[in-house]
C-alpha cells in the first residue's frame, strides 16, 4: 500500500515550461482586460445570431466535460467500491477543480454583466425554476466548492507538518473534521454533476427548433450525462499517463486497462441509444440526406465507437498506447458532440455564421494553460500524485 | 461485494421512483393559454405599404439612437438590433411582393421567459414580456432560446442589455398605443385585446376567402403568440418559422419539474449514495476492501 | 412636299411683323423650355412659324365643364391664348369662337374639307354611349357620330382631360348616359390622352408644340399618355415625400400636422398609385398651386381606378416602391468569418492533436508498467 501514498513530486516551479504557459496565460489575461473595455462585440465572433460561442462551447460545456474525471472517478471508487482506484482519484480531483475553476472563469469572462453573478445564487425568490441554466449555474458553484473542498486533504496533510505552528494545528484539527465530514462532500461530488452535466444537455435542448434534428432528441440530458463520464475517464488515463512520463512515476496500466473497459461499455451505450432514439423518431433518413450535418454526424459516431471496439478487447488495454490513443478519441469524440450541439447543429438562420475571433481563442489558450501550469505547481507542492518514490530529477 | 451494490441499486431505484412519480403530472401539464387581460398585435400584410412609419415611430418612442454603424444608408437598419425594436423588410420573389414587420412575437408561453435564470425575461402586465435591467447578467440564454431571433444584445457596450420590443409598455401605461399601431397610416399593424384581435383576424379571413394563406400565424404557432400575422404569401418566406403546436420551453420544463420536482430525487440520490458510502467504509474498517 | 418640313420659303410670319423678331424668338425659346423641347426644335418651330404654317386645330366638345380650356387659358409661357391661336390656327371651338349657330358648323365642315388628313383634333369632354349617344348631341347630332366623323381624317387625335380619357366624373357609378373616353370609341386609332381634371395644361401644350414642330407624337404609355408626363407616380416626386418616409402625417384637417404641411397619406392621397406630373408642374402659373400643395390629398383625377371611383378619403397601395425607399431582406447578411481566426483556430487544434498523437507513439515503445507485479 506504501507504494500508492500520494507524495509531492517536488522540484522547481519555474521551468522552461511552466515560464511558457505562464507567458500565455499573461497573454490571455491582458487580452481579457480589452475585452472588459472594448466590449464582447469587437473583442469576440459572437453576433445575435450565435450569441454562444467558444467560450460557451469549450470553456464551459466541454471544459467542465473534461473535468469529470473527478466525478466519474469518485462513482468508482466511493459507490462501486473499487478501493484499487484510489491512487487515481486525487489527481483526477485536482483535474476536476482546475477545470471547473476555469470553467467559472470563462462564464464571468463571457457573460455581459458579470458583476451580478453573485446575485443568482442568493437571490432565492426569483429564480426561474424552469431553466436548466440555473441548474447548471447553482451547481457549477456549488461543485467548484465541493471539489476544492474534495482536494483538502491533499493540502491539510503537507500543512500539517508545516513548520508554521499556527497553520499546522488548524490543519490538524481540520483534518479531523475533514475525515468524518468528507463523505458527505463526496456524496455532493456525485450528485452535483450528475445534476448539472445532464443539464448542460438540457440547456442546449432549449434551442430545439434551431437545433437541427439528428442532435435535438429528449435523449440529449441522459446523452451528456454518460458520455461526460466517458470522457472524465478517458481524461484520467490521458492525465495519469502524462504525469507519470513528465513527474517520473511509475504509471499504473492495470488500473487503466480496467478503467478502459468500463469506459467501452459506455461508449456503446451512448451510440446505441442516440441510433435507437434516432430511429424511434423516424428520423433514420437524415442520417445520410443531411449534407454537412450527416458528416459531422458521423465523425462523432465513428469517434465514439472506434475506441470503444479499441477497448472493448483485453488485448487493446493491455497495450498503454493503444489505451492513450482510445482516450485522445473520446476527449475529441464528446468534445465534438458538445461543439455540434452548441454551435455546428445550432441554426439561426440564414445569414449568420460564427468562427472565434483570434483574441478569444487566445483567451481560451490562456486559461488552459493556466490550468496546467497550475496543475504542475501543485502537484509538485503537495501530495497529489501516487506510485513509487520518484524518479531523480533529470526527469521534467 | 454484491450487497454495495445492492444497496446503491436500491438507493437508485428509489430515488428514481419518486422522480418517476412526480415527473408523471408535469408531463400531462396543460398547454398554457393568454391571460385574460392580454394584448396583442395584428399585422396584415396585404394592407401594409411599406412606408416604415412604424420603424421610425419606434424609435422615437423608445428613446433609440439611429443606426449609423457601418458603411451603409443613413439608419437603415438590415435586421433587427441593439438599436431597432421593430423592423420592416421585404420579401420579392417571382414576381410576389410583401411586406414583413419583424418586433417580439409575445409568445403566450415564451422560451426566452423559460431560459431566463433569474426572471429578468417575463411576462407581466398583459401578458406582454418584457426584461428587467436590474436581474439580467447577460448570459444571452434568451437569444439561444428565441425561435424568431427576437432578443438582441448591445455587443458594444460595457453595460450591456438586451433589446427588445415591449409592446410599449411604457405607452400602454399612459393610455397610448404602441408606437407602430399609432402611426400605421393604414391601420396595417393594430393593437387591441388579444381575444378581439384574434377574432378580427378570423373575420378577416371568412370576409375575404383566398385573399389570405389560410392560417393565422401565432394561432397555435409555439403554443401561440399574442402577436398575430395574416399574410397573403406563405409565412416561411416572410421567415417566421414553422414550429408547430408546442410552446418551445415545454420539453425542459416537463424534464426540469419532473426530475427536480421539490428536490426529492436529487436528495433520495444523495442519501442513498451517502448510505452506499457509509456501508463502504464500514466494510473497509473490517478490512474488506477490493 | 411636307409643308412643315420644307423651309425653302422664308417670308416672316404674320405674328413676327406684329410683334418683332427678338420677341418672337423669345416667346418660341419660352414655349420650348416649359415643355422641355431641346434648342434644336426651337429653331424648328422657328422655322415652321417662319412658313408662316399653322397647323389646323379642330376642338370638339361633348360632355365637360369646359375646365380643361380654362386651364388652358390660364397659361404664360407661351403667354396668351391668342399666341397659342398664332402658333396654331383653331377652326373650331365652341367657346372661344365668335361664330355661333350654323356660322361655326359652316367652318367646322369647311375645315375638314380643306385640311383633309392634316388637322388635329382634340376632344374634351366624355362621349356618353347609351340609348345611341342621345344624351349629348350638337348641331342635331349625336357626339358619337361627330366624333367618328371628324376623326375619320385627323392627323392626330388628342383627348384633353379626364372625361375624355376615360369617361371622367360623367362615368362615375351609376354612369346614367353610358358616358366615356374617345379612345373607347375609336378603337382603331391612336389616341393620345391627357387626363387630369383639369389636365395639366403644360401637358397639352408639350404635345402639341411637338406635333406642330416635329411633326411627330411624344412617347405614348399604353394608356395612350405622354410618358414625359404621365410615366412616374405623384408620390415619386411630391414635395412632402420626407414627411412620408418620416412617418409624419396628417391626421386631420386643420391639426398641426396639416398646419406643418405633413404628408396627406392617411387622409386618402391617391399620390402614391396616380401617374401625373402635378408635383413638378403646378397650375395656374401660380407655385405651390396645386391640391397637395394647397394642403387637401390628391384624388387621382388622371387615373381611371381612381377618379371618382375610390371616395376620396380610402388609402391606397404603393405602386412603386422606389428610392429613396430601401428595403432588408428577410434575412439579411451578417458578414463572414476571419479567415485568419480560423488559420489560427485550425492550427492550434492541429498542434494539439499532434503532440497528442507523438505522445501516444512515445507510449508505443514503452513496455507494460512494472508495478503492476507487486500489485497482488
Amino acid at each position: 500500500m506504501s507504494e500508492h501514498k500520494a507524495t509531492p513530486v517536488g522540484g522547481s516551479l519555474m521551468t522552461p515550461s511552466t515560464r511558457i504557459l505562464l507567458f500565455v496565460f499573461m497573454v490571455g489575461a491582458a487580452l481579457t482586460v480589452w475585452r472588459f473595455a472594448v466590449g464582447l462585440g469587437p473583442s469576440t465572433g459572437l453576433s445575435d445570431g450565435y450569441p454562444w460561442g467558444l467560450w460557451i462551447a469549450f470553456d464551459v460545456v466541454t471544459g467542465t466535460a473534461l473535468a469529470c474525471g473527478g466525478y466519474a472517478m469518485a462513482l468508482l471508487v466511493y459507490i462501486f467500491n473499487k478501493g484499487k482506484y484510489h491512487p487515481l482519484v486525487r489527481p483526477a480531483l485536482l483535474t476536476s477543480a482546475l477545470g471547473y475553476s476555469v470553467a467559472a472563469i470563462g462564464i464571468i469572462i463571457d457573460v455581459g454583466r458579470p458583476w451580478f453573478i453573485w446575485r443568482i445564487p442568493i437571490s432565492v425568490g426569483k429564480w426561474n425554476l424552469d431553466s436548466a441554466l440555473l441548474e447548471v449555474a447553482l451547481c457549477v458553484m456549488a461543485y467548484v466548492m465541493v471539489l476544492w473542498i474534495e482536494l483538502s486533504p491533499a493540502f491539510l496533510e503537507k500543512w500539517q507538518d508545516s513548520g508554521n505552528t499556527g497553520l499546522a494545528s488548524f490543519s490538524r484539527g481540520l483534518s479531523k473534521f475533514m475525515d468524518k465530514a468528507l463523505i458527505w462532500f463526496i456524496a455532493l461530488g456525485m450528485l452535483l454533476p450528475t445534476m448539472h452535466q445532464s443539464s448542460l444537455g438540457s440547456v442546449i435542448m432549449l434551442a430545439g427548433p434551431r437545433l437541427h434534428t439528428l442532435w435535438h432528441t429528449p435523449w440529449l440530458p441522459f446523452l451528456y450525462l454518460i458520455s461526460c463520464i466517458a470522457m472524465g475517464y478517458a481524461v484520467v488515463v490521458m492525465e495519469s499517463t502524462l504525469s507519470s512520463r513528465a513527474f517520473g512515476r511509475q504509471r499504473e496500466d492495470k488500473m487503466l486497462a480496467s478503467l478502459s473497459g468500463v469506459t467501452s461499455g459506455i461508449l456503446f451505450l451512448f451510440v446505441a441509444v442516440r441510433f435507437l432514439d434516432l430511429f424511434l423518431r423516424g428520423r433514420g433518413p437524415l442520417l445520410i440526406g443531411e449534407g454537412y450535418y450527416s458528416v459531422m454526424f458521423w465523425l462523432e459516431t465513428v469517434l465514439f465507437l472506434a475506441p470503444a471496439i479499441m477497448l472493448a478487447g483485453s488485448r487493446g488495454r493491455a497495450r498503454i498506447g493503444t489505451m492513450f490513443r482510445a482516450s485522445m478519441m473520446i476527449v475529441v469524440a464528446g468534445s465534438l458532440y458538445r461543439f455540434d450541439s452548441y454551435l455546428v447543429a445550432f441554426n439561426p438562420g440564414p445569414g449568420w455564421s460564427y468562427f472565434p475571433s483570434v483574441p478569444e481563442i487566445v483567451i481560451t489558450l490562456g486559461l488552459v494553460a493556466m490550468e496546467i501550469m497550475v496543475f504542475i505547481m501543485l502537484v509538485k507542492s503537495f501530495p497529489i500524485l501516487s506510485g513509487t518514490s520518484p524518479m531523480p530529477a533529470h526527469r521534467k | 461485494m454484491a450487497r454495495t451494490r445492492r444497496a446503491f441499486l436500491k438507493g437508485l431505484a428509489y430515488a428514481g421512483g419518486t422522480a418517476a412519480v412526480s415527473a408523471v403530472p408535469a408531463v400531462a401539464s396543460e398547454p398554457r393559454k393568454a391571460p385574460d387581460d392580454a394584448v396583442g398585435m395584428l399585422y396584415d400584410t396585404t394592407r401594409c405599404i411599406g412606408c416604415k412609419a412604424c420603424v421610425v415611430a419606434c424609435h422615437e418612442a423608445n428613446d433609440l439612437p439611429p443606426d449609423t454603424r457601418g458603411d451603409v444608408l443613413y439608419d437603415a437598419p438590415q435586421s433587427l438590433n441593439d438599436r431597432t425594436k421593430n423592423i420592416i423588410k421585404l420579401y420579392q420573389e417571382d414576381g410576389r411582393r410583401s411586406y414583413m414587420k419583424q418586433q417580439c412575437m409575445h409568445c403566450i408561453d415564451p422560451a426566452c421567459v423559460g431560459a431566463c435564470m433569474i426572471g429578468a425575461l417575463q411576462k407581466r402586465e398583459h401578458g406582454i414580456v418584457t426584461w428587467d435591467s436590474d436581474r439580467c447578467i447577460g448570459c444571452r440564454y434568451c437569444q439561444v432560446a428565441c425561435p424568431y431571433n427576437v432578443p438582441k444584445f448591445e455587443w458594444e457596450e460595457a453595460n450591456p442589455r438586451i433589446i427588445k420590443c415591449e409592446l410599449c409598455n411604457h405607452r400602454l401605461a399612459e393610455g397610448k398605443e404602441p408606437a407602430c399601431c399609432e402611426v400605421c397610416p393604414r391601420d396595417a399593424v393594430i393593437y387591441g385585446k388579444y381575444d378581439e384581435l384574434l377574432a378580427e383576424a378570423k373575420k378577416r379571413m371568412v370576409d375575404h376567402p383566398g385573399r389570405y394563406v389560410d392560417k393565422i400565424y401565432g394561432e397555435h404557432d409555439g403554443g401561440g403568440t399574442q402577436v398575430l400575422y395574416l399574410s397573403h404569401v406563405p409565412f416561411e418566406k416572410l421567415g417566421l418559422p414553422e414550429l408547430g403546436d408546442e410552446a418551445v420551453p415545454k420539453l425542459n420544463r416537463t424534464i426540469q419539474h419532473g426530475v427536480y420536482k421539490g428536490m426529492i430525487a436529487p436528495a433520495a440520490l444523495y442519501v442513498a449514495m451517502g448510505a452506499v458510502m457509509l456501508r463502504n467504509r464500514r466494510k473497509g474498517d473490517q478490512g474488506d476492501e477490493s | 412636299m411636307d409643308p412643315i418640313l420644307d423651309i425653302s420659303a422664308k417670308t416672316p410670319s404674320a405674328l413676327e411683323t406684329k410683334i418683332g423678331r427678338r420677341k418672337f424668338l423669345k416667346i418660341i425659346t419660352a414655349a420650348a423650355a416649359s415643355i422641355g423641347l431641346s434648342g434644336s426644335a426651337v429653331v424648328q418651330m422657328v422655322e415652321a412659324a417662319d412658313l408662316g404654317l399653322k397647323p389646323s386645330v379642330i376642338w370638339l366638345h361633348f360632355q365637360e365643364c369646359t375646365g380643361c380650356t380654362e386651364s388652358l387659358l390660364r397659361t404664360a409661357h407661351p403667354e396668351l391664348a391668342s399666341l397659342i391661336l398664332d402658333l396654331i390656327s383653331l377652326d373650331y371651338h365652341e367657346t372661344l369662337a365668335a361664330a355661333a349657330g350654323h356660322q361655326i358648323e359652316k367652318s367646322l365642315h369647311d375645315t375638314m374639307a380643306a385640311q383633309k388628313g392634316k388637322y388635329v383634333l382634340v376632344v374634351e369632354g366624355s362621349i356618353p354611349e347609351k340609348d345611341g349617344g342621345i344624351y349629348c348631341k350638337i348641331a342635331g347630332r349625336t357626339a358619337l357620330e361627330i366624333l367618328n366623323e371628324v376623326a375619320a381624317d385627323a392627323a392626330a387625335i388628342i383627348a384633353l382631360g379626364s372625361c375624355a380619357s376615360f369617361g371622367g366624373l360623367p362615368a362615375s357609378g351609376p354612369n346614367p348616359t353610358g358616358a366615356t373616353g374617345a379612345p373607347m370609341i375609336l378603337k382603331d386609332k391612336t389616341v393620345v390622352t391627357i387626363p387630369g381634371c383639369p389636365a395639366n395644361p403644360y401637358n397639352f401644350l408639350g404635345v402639341v408644340l411637338q406635333f406642330v414642330t416635329l411633326g411627330t407624337l411624344p412617347a405614348l404609355d399604353d394608356k395612350g399618355r405622354p410618358l414625359f408626363a404621365y410615366a412616374r407616380t405623384i408620390h415619386e416626386d411630391c414635395p412632402r415625400r420626407p414627411h412620408f418616409d418620416a412617418g409624419r402625417f396628417v391626421q386631420q384637417f386643420g391639426d398641426e400636422d396639416h398646419r406643418l404641411g405633413h404628408c396627406l397619406y392617411k387622409m386618402g392621397c391617391k399620390g402614391p398609385a396616380t401617374h401625373a406630373n402635378c408635383s413638378i408642374k403646378h397650375f395656374c402659373e401660380v407655385p405651390g398651386a396645386w391640391p397637395i400643395g394647397i394642403g387637401h390629398p390628391c384624388i387621382g383625377c388622371t387615373e381611371k381606378e381612381l377618379a371618382f371611383q375610390v371616395p376620396i378619403h380610402t388609402t391606397v397601395d404603393i405602386e412603386r416602391a422606389t428610392p429613396p425607399d430601401t428595403y432588408p431582406p428577410i434575412h439579411a447578411d451578417h458578414g463572414g468569418v476571419s479567415p485568419v481566426a480560423t488559420a489560427v483556430g485550425g492550427a492550434v487544434v492541429g498542434v494539439a492533436l499532434g503532440a497528442a498523437w507523438k505522445q501516444a507513439k512515445k507510449l508505443d515503445g514503452e513496455g507494460p508498467d512494472s508495478t503492476d507485479k507487486k500489485e497482488e
